[in-house]
Parts: C-alpha cells; sequence; structure tokens
C-alpha cells in the first residue's frame, strides 16, 4: 500500500500518514471522553460534599458509574491507542501494520464506548463499573465494554504487528528504544487483561439476557480485578514510558543504564499479573497463602521496578542537567529545570506525585493485614486518584502539550495558561487525595451517597474531622475540575482555531533511523562521591523514609484494634 | 543516545550500571523483603489477621442458623422496627445478615471475649465496615465467612455497609454493643 511520510520541522519526527491519522483520531476521542467525565465529576464531588450533597441518590450513582467508566476505561485507552501508534510508527520511522484493521478497531472502540454510555445514561446501568454480579445491569452495558475491548484488543495486535514491519524493513538499527520497550510491556500486559476482561464480561452479559442463570459473584470478583487492576499495569507502564520519552524529549537525557530501565519493564510483565488479590483481601474464600503471595506480587518484586523507575527517570534528567553545566550542590540541575514548560512540569509533578501518594498508600493497602483498614473507604479512590489522575492523566497531559505543534500541526493557543495548568490540576489533585485519604482513614465508604445515612436509626455519626475532610475533598475536587477545564479548552482550542504551523517535507519512502552514535564520554564525568545523580539519590531517600514511616504508623495502628483471627 | 531512540550499543543488557542505581537497588530490595517479612510475620505475631474459614452457603440455610440464635438468645428488641438484640455466650456462633438494606440482628458482645462471627448476604455484595474501629471486610452473596473476633473496648459500635448495594446503600446501618 502506498503511503506518505512527513518529517516535523519542530521535532524531526517523522509521521506516517495512515499512523498520524489514527494517533490523531483516538487522542481526540480520548479527551471528548475525557471531557464527560470530567462533567460527571461535578456532579459527583457536589454530592460528595456534605454541605453541598447536590444530586439525588439514583443520580449520583448513575453519574457515579460513568464518571468511573468514562475516565478509567474510555479516557485512558484511547489515549493509550495513540501512544502505541507513536511508539511504534513514529519512534521506530515505519508504516503502520494493516491500517484497516486499526480503523476497525478504533471504530469497535467507539461504537462500544457510546453504546455503553447510552446504556449507563438509562438509568437502569448503575452498577458501578465493577459490576459486581449478581446485581444486573442492561445487556447493552456489557455488550459496549465487550465491543471496547475487542477494539482495544485489535489495536494491540496492530502495534505488535508494525514492530514487525519495523524490524523486517530495518527502519532502525539494533534494539528498540527504550519507550518503545515501555510501549511493549504495556501491550503484554494488555492482552492478558483484556483476555480476562472477555473470559468474565462475556458469560455475565449471557446472563444478563437470560441465555447462563447464575455467575458466582466470587469467582466474578477474582475474575474481573485480574482485568481491572491489571488494566492499571498497562497504565502504569505506559505514563512511565510516556516520563522517560519526556526525559528525552526536554533534555536529551538518556537512560542512566538500559540494562537496568528495562529489566524493570520485565518485572512488570513477570509480576504483575498477580495484582487481582489485592482488591480480594477483605474477602471469604482465598487462603492466606495465596493472599500473601499475590498482593505483594511475589514478594514485592514490581514494588521494586516502580522504585527503579521512580530514580532512574529523574536520575537521568539529572545527569542530562549536570553534563549540560547545572552542577551546584544537589539540586541546581532541578532548579534550573524548565519548569515554566507545562510538558516538563506537569511529568514531573505526576512523578513526584505517583510516588510519594499513590505509591505509598497502593503498598500499604497491598498488605494483607493492614488492607482491612481502609478496604472500600474513601481512602481507595485517594489512592487511585494519585495514581491514574495524577500519575496517568497528568503524564498525559503532559504529552498533549508536545504533540499539539509536532502531531496536530497548530500552535499553542493560550501558552500562558498552559504553563499553570499542570500546577493548577496536579496540585489541588495531589491535596484531593490527601483528603480522601484522611477522610477514609476516619471510616468514610467510598462509593456512598449520604455520610449522615438517611437520618437512619442506628446510623453511625461521622466525626466533625471526617465532614470537614469530605467539605475539603469539594473544595480540591472543583479546583481540580477547572485545570482539567483548561486543559481541555487548549486542547480542542489549539486544534479548532490555533495557528497552522509547516507539516515538513513529505517522503513517499520512510527515512530509517539512522545508528545510535556510541557516546564518547564515560557515564559518570559529573556527580559527587562516585554517584552520577546525587540529588536524585537524596530524593530517594527521602522516599524512602517517608514510606518506612508512613507504614509502620499503619502497623502500629492496626494493633490497638479489635483482635480478629 | 536518549530514550526514545535505539540504544547504541547492540548489547543493552551489557550497558553498565551506575553507583547510584546499584545502591538504591539493593536499599529497595532489602525494603521489599521487609515488607513481605512483615505480612508473614504478623500470621505469626500479630492478633489482628483475617481468617479465611469460608463455607459455600444459601440465604435459606444462612438465615435458619441465624434465626436460631436470634430465638435463643435475644435480650430485648430495639427501634420501631423491633429489631433483636441477641447476647450470646462468649465462645459461641454469632451470625450477622446482610440483605437489603440493613444488618440483622443487633449483637450484644464482652468485651474481650472471642466470638465467632458469620456473615453472608442474602443478595448483593455488601461492606462490613465496623464504626469507629474502622475494620472492613468484604460480605460476599453465597459465601459464608467466619471471623473470630475479640472486641478490646466497649462501648456503641457501627456497621456502615460500604459496598454499593443499590439505592438504600447509603442507609444499611447496624449494631454492635460491647459491655
Ligand atoms: C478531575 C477531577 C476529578 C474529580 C474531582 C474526581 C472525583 C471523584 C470522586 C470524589 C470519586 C469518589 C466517589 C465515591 O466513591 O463516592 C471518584 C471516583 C472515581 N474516579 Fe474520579 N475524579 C476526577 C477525575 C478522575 C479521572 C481523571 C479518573 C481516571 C482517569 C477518575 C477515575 C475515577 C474512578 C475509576 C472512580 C471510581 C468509581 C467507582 O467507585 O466505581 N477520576 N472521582
Ligand atoms: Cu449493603
Ligand atoms: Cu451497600
Amino acid at each position: 500500500m502506498s503511503t506518505t511520510y512527513r518529517t516535523c520541522p519542530r521535532s524531526g519526527l517523522q509521521f506516517e500518514a495512515q499512523a498520524e491519522r489514527l494517533m490523531l483520531v483516538n487522542a481526540v476521542a480520548a479527551v471528548v471522553f475525557l471531557l464527560v467525565g470530567g462533567i460527571l465529576a461535578v456532579g459527583v464531588v457536589l454530592t460528595r460534599w456534605p454541605a453541598v450533597h447536590w444530586l439525588s441518590a439514583d443520580a449520583f450513582y448513575m453519574v457515579l458509574t460513568a464518571h468511573g467508566i468514562d475516565m478509567l476505561i474510555f479516557w485512558i485507552i484511547f489515549f493509550e491507542m495513540a501512544v502505541l501508534y507513536f511508539c511504534s510508527s513514529t519512534l521506530l520511522r515505519c508504516r503502520i501494520a494493516t491500517p484497516r484493521m486499526a480503523w476497525l478497531g478504533f471504530a469497535l472502540m467507539l461504537i462500544g464506548a457510546v453504546t455503553n454510555n447510552v446504556a449507563v445514561f438509562r438509568g437502569s446501568s448503575s452498577v458501578m463499573m465493577t459490576s459486581y454480579v449478581p446485581m444486573m445491569a442492561e445487556p447493552a452495558f456489557y455488550l459496549g465494554l465487550i465491543l471496547f475491548a475487542v477494539g482495544a484488543l485489535i489495536g494491540c495486535f496492530v502495534f505488535l504487528g508494525t514492530l514487525v514491519v519495523a524490524k523486517r524493513e530495518k527502519t532502525y538499527q539494533g534494539s528498540i528504544p527504550l519507550v518503545t520497550f515501555g510501549a511493549v510491556t504495556a501491550t503484554i500486559i494488555a492482552v492478558f487483561t483484556i483476555t480476562s476482561g472477555a473470559i468474565i464480561l462475556i458469560p455475565t452479559f449471557l446472563m444478563s439476557v437470560g441465555v447462563i442463570n447464575q455467575v458466582d459473584p466470587l469467582v466474578y470478583r477474582t475474575i474481573w480485578w485480574a482485568f481491572g487492576h491489571s488494566s492499571q499495569q498497562i497504565n502504569v507502564a505506559a505514563h512511565i514510558s510516556i516520563w522517560y520519552a519526556i526525559a528525552a524529549i526536554c533534555f536529551g537525557a538518556k537512560p542512566m543504564s538500559e540494562r537496568v530501565s528495562r529489566g524493570a519493564f520485565l518485572l512488570y510483565i513477570l509480576f504483575l499479573q498477580l495484582a487481582s488479590a489485592h482488591h480480594l483481601l477483605a474477602d471469604p474464600g482465598m487462603s492466606t497463602e495465596w493472599k500473601v503471595v499475590n498482593t505483594s506480587y511475589f514478594m514485592y518484586f514490581a514494588v521494586l521496578a516502580s522504585m527503579i523507575h521512580g530514580l532512574t527517570i529523574p536520575g537521568a534528567i539529572e545527569v542530562a542537567q549536570r553534563e549540560k553545566g547545572y552542577t551546584k550542590g544537589l539540586f541546581e540541575w532541578l532548579r534550573k529545570a524548565p519548569w515554566g514548560n507545562p510538558v516538563f512540569s506537569g511529568m514531573f509533578i505526576s512523578l513526584i506525585g505517583f510516588g510519594f501518594l499513590g505509591g505509598i498508600s497502593g503498598v500499604m493497602m497491598g498488605t494483607e493485614q493492614l488492607n482491612m483498614l481502609i478496604h472500600n473507604t474513601i481512602y481507595v479512590p485517594g489512592h487511585f486518584h494519585a495514581t491514574v489522575v495524577v500519575g496517568t492523566t497528568l503524564s498525559f497531559m503532559a504529552l498533549t502539550y508536545f504533540l499539539i505543534p509536532v502531531l496536530f500541526k497548530r500552535e499553542m493557543i493560550n501558552p500562558g495558561l498552559a504553563k499553570l495548568q499542570p500546577y493548577m490540576f496536579g496540585l489541588s489533585m495531589y491535596f484531593f487525595c490527601l483528603v480522601m485519604m484522611g477522610a477514609g482513614t476516619l471510616g468514610v465508604s467510598r462509593r456512598h451517597w449520604d455520610m449522615a445515612m438517611g437520618g437512619s436509626p442506628l446510623a453511625y455519626e461521622f466525626p466533625g474531622a471526617a465532614y470537614l475532610m469530605m467539605g475539603l475533598v469539594g473544595i480540591a475536587g472543583i479546583a481540580a475540575i477547572l485545570g482539567g477545564a483548561i486543559y481541555i479548552y487548549i486542547t480542542v482550542g489549539s486544534l479548532l482555531w490555533g495557528k497552522k504551523l509547516d507539516a515538513g517535507v513529505q517522503t513517499t519512502q520512510t527515512i530509517p533511523l539512522p545508528k545510535t552514535p556510541m557516546p564518547n564520554v564515560v557515564v559518570q564525568s559529573h556527580g559527587s562521591a562516585g554517584f552520577a545523580a546525587p540529588g536524585t539519590f537524596a530524593l530517594a531517600m527521602v522516599f524512602l523514609i517517608s514510606f518506612v514511616l508512613y507504614y509502620f504508623i499503619n502497623w502500629k495502628y492496626l494493633s490497638q484494634v479489635w483482635g480478629l483471627s | 543516545m536518549s530514550a526514545i531512540l535505539p540504544p547504541a550499543e547492540r548489547l543493552w543488557w551489557k550497558h553498565p550500571l551506575d553507583r547510584v542505581e546499584g545502591t538504591w537497588i539493593v536499599i529497595a530490595f532489602i525494603w521489599c523483603m521487609i515488607m513481605f517479612a512483615m505480612m508473614v510475620g504478623w500470621h505469626i505475631y500479630g492478633k489482628q489477621n483475617l481468617s479465611t474459614e469460608t463455607y459455600k452457603t444459601t440465604p435459606e440455610l444462612f438465615s435458619k442458623k441465624a434465626q436460631d440464635v436470634v430465638d435463643k438468645y435475644t435480650v430485648r428488641k430495639e427501634t420501631d422496627k423491633e429489631i433483636p438484640v441477641v447476647h450470646p455466650p462468649p465462645g459461641s456462633d454469632v451470625y450477622l445478615v446482610a440483605r437489603l438494606w440493613d444488618w440483622w440482628p443487633i449483637i450484644e458482645l464482652e468485651k474481650d471475649k472471642t466470638y465467632k462471627l458469620h456473615l453472608t448476604s442474602m443478595d448483593f455484595n455488601h461492606g462490613f465496615s465496623l464504626q469507629p474501629v474502622n475494620i472492613n471486610i468484604q460480605v460476599v452473596p453465597g459465601y459464608e465467612h467466619v471471623v473470630k473476633v475479640t472486641p478490646n473496648q466497649s462501648g456503641t459500635f457501627s456497621i456502615v455497609c460500604n459496598e454499593f448495594c443499590g439505592i438504600g446503600h447509603a442507609n444499611m446501618a447496624g449494631r454492635i454493643y460491647v459491655k
């Protein structure tokens, strides 16, 4: 098939015409779902803010179901498809394999997402994104998710096929770049994940149309979470790849050691699939051994991997900055970083928040016994807004600011506002997550319409501090939503009204990547005490100390509650 | 060479490790092993471990057992719904029914005594959230979960439902007294 390639004059990246269009439509679909999810977030937050308590119970549960699905599944996975095509076709400078199949995948995803949303908004599918049986939604709810999953699976295979094309047509030499390697990790996990999803959603769909009469509730939970949690690992692999990419784009940073970074991605592939367990720690049925081994990803090897990435990415930036001469003290490299560039600031705010808020709370929650202290409290959404919003969503936003001129070929409208956006969104999200965790520690439930429990005679009277925390959740949530709105305004606005930029030189043949030259400097030419990145190491120690303290405070608290055996 | 370009060395797995990375990997690895040991060790030395004793059950079977205990040990009734308050002897089996949308019956326990609390749901998933202690256990229909509990404080405790279970979810409350 004939196609064309253009070389972007601003970034030097080469885009193939089909791949470029696919990236564009996937990214646009993603942003549309972010917009819908964001509007729904207003309803969620203003209802959970006790002083406002806006929506009625049935509207709240419907809106919450839609918010969870539109954000977690549709926004994120559409965007990830764009990232996959970018990491294969663009980074490897090759044509996309089977573009027709890729379009079919996109169409299925779109039809599925719309079908599911229609089912939810008709009002009789308010079952939350987890849709635990035997509570049933309309058949169209499951059908939509299944179509979406099939579409996403096709996208994964197109990505893998594109890697084969690149290899066969020799568009690059040696191994694939680290960022592409991370995308491969994400894809492998995605294939596993989507298969689990199909295994459980297909029988549930059949049950909803009356072909099967029962799906076991515990089996459902076990397999659903093999899909539900592992898909979060796709996000982690994807946004970590984006962090590496942004470090490379903004600083020319190279991985400190390819071996370490790739090894850490391999650990993800090996151990992430076990994650389903940490959603079942408070469940009946599973043995203690099963829970302990699985929740710790077989002795915390996946946590180890994340701790490694958390060091090597800022480490790579530090090394690159020190080579440019920012060598004073421990932190000159960080102070002199381009904080006014939303691509960088978004990425860095994402990294710090993901590690400190999402990472530490996640490991605490995933500890078998400690889980009992927070299971199903609002601590849980507090944790995952730190991972999936601060981590994934904010990195996608940062990447978008890079893509507006490069992929969309538009000048960004209102760069002043864009400069502010990562701070406004990221920092209010930090606070939002913290106060949700605080409220969860005081026992406030998630997915709960009314803290006062409708005046039920046996109602629990939550302490004033819990009400205060939930009020702060409301305020911080609204600030975050405004931050999100600015992102959508800038992205959509640039696409519609931004000044058109030069598309660059068109060719009919790809220009293969030249061989990467060997670095001629020794690896450790800067730094101190034999450490190439002493500042990063200091930050890592601060992280470790916070982690250890927080972890043991929770054990101390656990030791004081009722005996359980 | 950068993360978005192929590595310069063909054999990337021979790429040397920087000392920062090496040191951090060792520290992180040790920390991971400590966390793993904590979980295992708490099963040996700790006093808060969730039991995994589980049986398959049906609403009829479980209601009957719960009703037997209520018939035997009811000491009084509370609220205008006349909810029985059961005070079973220490060490005995106590049944708590989760259903749309209440926890039944009210239970009265003695401090520092151990009971076998049986939990199940008659319909959808529910969440047993004991407040203000903040112990949270998933309640799954079809499965009877037997948890040994030893209250270490006296007072009035509430059970909030913290798994979404339909329109009345937010009003689903129960109570445990500890004397
Ligand atoms: C922009 C600001 C956002 C705000 C203020 C917000 C607010 C909230 C709140 C308060 C809840 C908890 C409600 C409850 O359990 O009672 C919630 C749930 C949730 N949010 Fe968000 N959210 C935002 C963005 C996002 C984004 C970007 C994502 C995903 C990428 C996301 C994914 C979810 C999910 C998956 C749930 C769980 C739904 C469930 O329990 O089924 N949210 N959100
Ligand atoms: Cu309930
Ligand atoms: Cu409930």
